[in-house]
């Protein structure tokens, strides 16, 4: 018998059992696509967050003002902010640090012709985008003449620079914050989501001397929010803590039982952590993913049996009018592959699919990867072709007439 | 002694089953010579081997002991794909439930035999048609078995044991199924082939009547022959 009579008669035999195949294939088509999804799902999540961490710049430190416990951050009411613009410089010299800068964020109403936009405007020092990573894509970065002279200059992020210019070229353009005009000196390049989800490039920044003394009133003067630090190495990122720790202790006349009047946190450990939560829900997906596989294989497992006494009685027949076992044994396994491809085919279409629907219609990222693709496929396959073909071996080595009386 | 070539000899054939410790011997000491042409009933109570010598003469089992020479060929030596070509292109099946392929049409059911031996689709499909149209259920190709009566469903299973030019067919009670007035037109058919083509036919029944189309009767009792020749009933 040929191959393509067999091949024929595999399909022919699918097409003649519609019920069996739809209910194969629906086995496999829902195992590979919630796996496919599922990964996907959870693979966008590790990505987001991968991608906040790159965006944030590396080995950060961020040290605020007030005591830190092992409950968490304690800022008493009223209390003073600690932390100054030469807490920031002196930062910058230490021999471990790379770079540092003072941070004072507030928000505040910007307007330009008939529009307006409330968002985060941060008054930083001429290395914080260097720190952050974050590049001027037009126009000039502020220099130290701005923070000099307490420039009333600013740098759009993506987002504010769309919502009050729309298409126009914001560079060189003058803009209101808080009704006094500042001159827009440069365009940040985007930046994306952070790690708490929020839009980075809904922000603006200007100089820190500027913030301080022109837009936000400042009823503890020369005091800054928080101070973003650079170590130079990851490896000494410790050492850098520990170094900067000493120095403001030292600044701020602290005795030695005194408590700290600042803290000083790791980025890096952080965004570690986030990772790692990220990668926490990724496996749980992935579990959730298996179990479906494993419910999509006995499915598969069952029909295939269940339709058994069947097939042997089949079996018995074909073999009694002049099949021979080989011709049962690839008809049968061409059928269980027949099927298996198809069904993995459409099951990985789904999943695509869906991941697609996902992204389209939520904010999550998706990630379809290539493995749990092969993964998902190979594995309802091997259930399939397996439980498809045993039987029919098993009847295929009976003698004919035990096959043709099978129960 | 058969008066024509010998198709079938069968020399002290014995058939046991065993099942563990304990074994029944179902078939003794069989000694039979069918010739080429003949038209052999044969009868017998419930359970005394009919189907268990019917099947070891189709080739879809093995005897305990003894031999079975088919046209002079010692079948035991067979290899499991010779016995299948055997099968395919000698020997022709008719069962008592039909054995139709349920989801296949009738036309889809006469050809299969056909697909084994190699013959391509189109001539495959010529063949069957031709076929349905001896047994007069051409316009019946595309019904399913069960869109057709009992008589019609056998009428195909003898369509398609006829597919590849049988010398012999082998009917296991064929009209146990049916009305006597079904019974008697499907014996007509294996008259006539037997007649007309000399194809030889080996039939079971438990009745007379059918009994009485065959010119030989042999008769079975508790797995041994009582009787071989003239249809005395
Ligand atoms: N697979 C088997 N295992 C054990 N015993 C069997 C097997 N098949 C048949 N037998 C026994 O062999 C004996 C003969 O069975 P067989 O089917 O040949 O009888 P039969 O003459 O065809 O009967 P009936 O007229 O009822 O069809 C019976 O006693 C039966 O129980
Ligand atoms: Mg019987």
């Amino acid at each position: 018998m040929k191959l393509r009579d067999i091949t024929a008669e595999s399909w022919h035999a699918m097409t003649m059992n519609r019920l069996r195949t739809g209910l194969t294939m629906l086995g496999m088509i829902i195992g590979v696509g919630a796996v496919v999804l599922m990964l996907a799902i959870g693979q966008g999540a590790q990505t987001t967050v991968n991608d906040s961490i790159a965006s944030m710049g590396s080995n950060l430190f961020i040290v605020l003002s007030g005591a830190s416990t092992s409950g968490g951050l304690r800022f008493g009411a009223g209390s003073a902010p600690t932390l100054t613009v030469g807490d920031a410089s002196a930062i910058a010299s230490l021999a471990t640090i790379a770079q540092a800068t003072p941070v004072y964020p507030g928000n505040a109403q910007l307007a330009y012709a008939a529009n307006n936009w409330s968002t985060l405007v941060s008054g930083v020092g001429t290395s914080y985008t260097d720190i952050r990573n974050w590049r001027v894509e037009a126009g000039r970065d502020f220099d130290e003449s701005d923070l000099r002279s307490s420039a009333r200059v600013v740098l759009l992020g993506k987002t504010v620079a769309s919502k009050l210019f729309g298409n126009e070229n914001p560079v060189g353009k003058t803009l209101r914050i808080k009704n006094s005009p500042f001159l827009v000196i440069g365009l940040l390049e985007a930046k994306g989501q952070s790690l708490d989800g929020r839009d980075q490039d809904d922000s603006a920044l200007i100089p820190v001397t500027t913030a301080q003394t022109k837009l936000f009133g400042n009823p503890f003067p020369g005091t800054v929010r928080y101070i973003m630090a650079q170590g130079k190495t990851a490896e000494s990122m410790k050492d850098a803590q520990q170094e900067m720790t000493q120095l403001l202790r030292q600044r701020h006349r602290l005795g030695a039982n005194a408590e700290d009047d600042f803290s000083i946190r790791d980025l890096t450990a952080m965004a570690q952590a986030a990772a790692g939560s990220a990668k926490a829900m990724s496996l749980m997906l992935g579990a959730i993913a298996s179990i479906s596989l494993l419910v999509g294989g006995i499915g598969i497992m069952n029909i295939m049996l269940v339709s058994v006494t069947e097939r042997t009685r089949e079996i018995g027949l074909r073999m009694a009018i002049g099949a021979r076992r080989r011709d049962i044994l690839l008809q049968f396994l061409l059928e269980a592959m027949i099927l298996c491809i198809i069904g993995g085919l459409v099951g990985d279409m789904i999943g695509i699919g869906g991941a697609w629907l996902v992204s389209a219609m939520s904010e999550m990222q998706v990630v379809v990867t290539l493995w749990s693709i092969l993964l998902s496929f190979l594995f309802s396959a091997t259930i399939g072709i397996f439980f498809g073909y045993y039987p029919a071996r098993r009847a295929a080595t009976l003698k004919p007439v035990e096959a043709l009386r099978y129960e | 002694m058969p008066p024509n070539p010998e198709l079938i000899r069968i020399e002290n054939l014995s058939k046991e089953y065993r099942n563990g410790p304990q074994s029944v011997q179902v078939l003794h000491d069989i000694k039979l010579s069918i010739g080429a042409g003949e038209f052999v009933a044969i009868m017998g109570p419930s359970g005394s081997g009919k189907s268990t010598f019917m099947n070891i003469l189709g080739c879809l089992d093995t005897p305990s002991s003894g031999r079975y020479f088919l046209n002079g060929r010692d079948v035991s030596t067979l290899a499991s794909d010779e016995l299948a070509n055997l099968r395919n292109a000698t020997l022709g099946f008719v069962f008592q439930g039909f054995n139709l392929l349920k989801r296949a049409s009738a036309l889809e059911n006469v050809a299969l035999p056909l697909l084994y031996a190699d013959i391509g689709v189109a001539a495959r499909t010529q063949r069957a048609l031709a076929l349905l149209e001896q047994i007069g259920l051409e316009a019946r190709r595309d019904a399913r078995p069960n869109e057709l009566s009992g008589g019609q469903q056998q009428r195909v299973a003898i369509a398609r044991a006829l597919a590849n030019n049988p010398q012999i067919i082998l009917a296991d009670e064929p009209t146990g199924n049916l009305d006597s007035h079904t019974s008697q037109e499907i014996m007509a058919i294996f008259s006539r082939l037997n007649q007309e083509r000399g194809i030889t036919i080996v039939l079971v029944t438990h009745e007379a009547d059918i009994a009485r189309y065959a010119k030989r009767l042999v008769r079975f009792v508790d797995g041994k022959i009582v009787h071989d020749g003239a249809v005395d009933v």
